[in-house]
């Protein structure tokens, strides 16, 4: 009993159990400003190449353009995917559901480390098998940013069946009846009124595997010379001897953009959550 | 006098091995009011989903209003024919299930712009009016949450109607309510009634039952075990049943 109120009460500790002097904020501003300090000290400690940092930062910086085309790609690859997947799933037809029960279980039981070197570097060797008709070659022997794009767009679309099919299921069937009853055709149903309210469900999810994905594009760069964020940090880490900087670059890169974007995905969640919040949380 | 806008012949719904509607058949003339009563489980929601094959029947024929269907499975032609149902029966339901991600004005205009393939403007032009009609024209912007349930439900009803049915199917329309929420959904139901809309309805409630229905259906365990005009079946039911469910509900 008094476990369960300790429980409780814990949800709102940070504003109930205050210290004497000094509110939860600005304890939490001063543990934020201790963090820092420390951290420069071992920089300092370590005596880190900071001009050397400097110098290099534009060039590995810009492989971020890299990054992002293989993320953006992925993903524009992977929404699609996930959507007929979970259709598939969803579907009363044993092949489409077997389809993409087979896809979902292939992709996630297996690396994507591996799927990037099979599509880079296995799927080649089957072009210049005898036999094997010649206009197969352009779609066997794939540039890596193309295969990338391919591996991240097909393993993401595995996981994010799952999130699709989920968001679908989460409404209720008085939504598909309601919809039924006004002669709405299930076409029309599952286009007007199930997915706009499935993706609400399906967005925060979605935006969690793309932030994902963008720190998982480094796996292309280490199966192929597309020079992104990472590629660009290992290389001339090694070239000059310095990985410890050029990775310390590419990591604060990555954190940024993963700033950058979960900003925007909390924007597009609050636009899709409008109706379910009986007061307007911003705007409108 | 009228043909029969919905006929009902030998009707058969089974789930599984459970048999929920044996054998019925009913009438229901242009502008009739009918109120189906009885115990829950006793098939009287079922009936009404079978109308417009939200249920399919697994027995029997049904006719709305000229279109007529048999029961079998789903072909091209009968899905048509269903679709035709569908869009001269309105349904209003329990939990009202209004869209919660579009307004109330698109909520009324939803079905007949992606079904009818009327303009936006023109179902607007309409849905002000239902809205009006049911009292909740300065509801029109607002999404379905912040309407109580009386008011949810109205907006339901202006939905249906918006679909210019011919006949309007309620479903148990107040049981999700709060008792002081019932009578102005038992007020647009009754308004309806006034202006000559065919309607079914599945309640218990007896005071609106007197007051608008032109008959009354006791439903027990898959039969209409009776039926007859309101003051006729409250004040003088023949069977014993009817009598012990009257008696627990008034």
């Amino acid at each position: 009993m008094a476990e369960a109120r300790a429980t409780l009460g814990g949800l709102g500790e940070p504003k109930e159990a205050r210290a004497p002097g000094l509110s939860y904020g600005w304890r939490k501003t001063i543990s934020y400003a201790a963090v820092t300090v420390v951290l420069i000290g071992v920089f300092i400690f370590f005596q880190f190449d900071t001009d050397f940092m400097m110098l290099w930062f534009p060039y590995i910086g810009r492989g971020v353009f890299y990054t992002l085309i293989l993320s953006f790609g992925g993903m524009a690859l992977a929404i699609p995917l996930a959507l007929l997947g979970a259709l598939g799933r969803l579907s009363r037809s044993a092949v489409l559901n077997s389809i993409s029960a087979f896809y979902v279980s292939f992709f996630r039981g297996t690396p994507l480390l591996v799927q990037v070197f099979f599509i880079y570097y296995a799927f080649p060797q089957l072009a210049f098998r005898p036999g094997v008709p010649g206009f197969l070659e352009p779609v066997l022997v794939l540039d890596i940013i193309f295969a990338g794009i391919l591996a991240l767009g097909l393993n993401y679309g595995a996981y994010m069946t799952e999130i699709f099919r989920s968001g679908i299921q989460s409404i209720g069937h008085g939504q598909v009846e309601a919809a039924h009853a006004l002669a709405m055709s299930p076409r029309q149903t599952t286009r007007r009124i199930v997915l706009p309210q499935a993706l609400r469900v399906i967005i925060p999810p979605t935006g969690n595997d793309f932030i994902a994905m963008l720190k998982d594009s480094s796996l292309v760069g280490v199966a192929g010379s597309v020079t992104e964020l990472f590629n660009r940090a290992q290389t001339t880490g090694r070239a000059e001897v310095h990985p410890f900087e050029t990775l310390a670059i590419a990591a604060l890169v990555y954190w940024a953009l993963t700033g950058v974007f979960t900003f925007f995905q909390n924007k597009l969640e609050r636009r899709v959550a409008r109706g379910h919040f009986r007061e307007q949380v911003h705007g409108h | 006098m009228a043909t029969d806008i919905i006929k009902v012949e030998n009707l058969e719904k089974h789930f599984g091995e459970l048999q929920v509607l044996k054998d019925v058949s009913l009438n229901v003339k242009p502008k009739e009011v009918v109120v189906i009563f009885g115990r829950s489980g006793s098939g009287k929601s079922t009936l009404l989903r079978c109308l417009n094959f939200l249920e399919y029947p697994t027995g029997g024929c049904i006719e709305v209003d000229g279109t007529r269907l048999e029961y079998g499975h789903p072909t091209r032609a009968r899905r048509d024919a269903i679709r035709q149902i569908r869009m001269k029966a309105g349904m209003v339901f329990q939990e009202f299930n209004l869209f919660p991600h579009l307004t109330v004005m698109e909520n009324l205009i939803e079905a007949p712009v992606t079904v009818r393939g009327e303009s936006k403007k023109e179902a607007t032009e309409r849905g002000k009016e239902l809205l009006d009609k049911v009292g909740l024209s300065e509801k029109a912007d607002q999404y379905p949450i912040r309407l109580s349930g009386g008011q949810k439900q109205r907006v339901a009803i202006a939905r249906a109607l918006n679909m210019r049915p011919k006949i309007m199917l309620f479903d148990e329309p107040t049981s999700a309510l709060d008792p002081e929420l019932i009578g102005e959904v038992l007020a647009v139901m009754k308004k309806l009634a006034e202006e000559g809309m065919t309607m079914m309805v599945v309640s218990h409630e007896m005071g609106f039952a007197r007051e608008v229905a032109d008959r009354m259906c006791f439903f027990d365990e898959g039969v209409i075990l009776e039926e007859g005009p309101p003051d006729q079946m409250i004040r003088d039911a023949q069977h014993e049943r009817t009598k012990r469910f009257l008696e627990a509900v008034l």
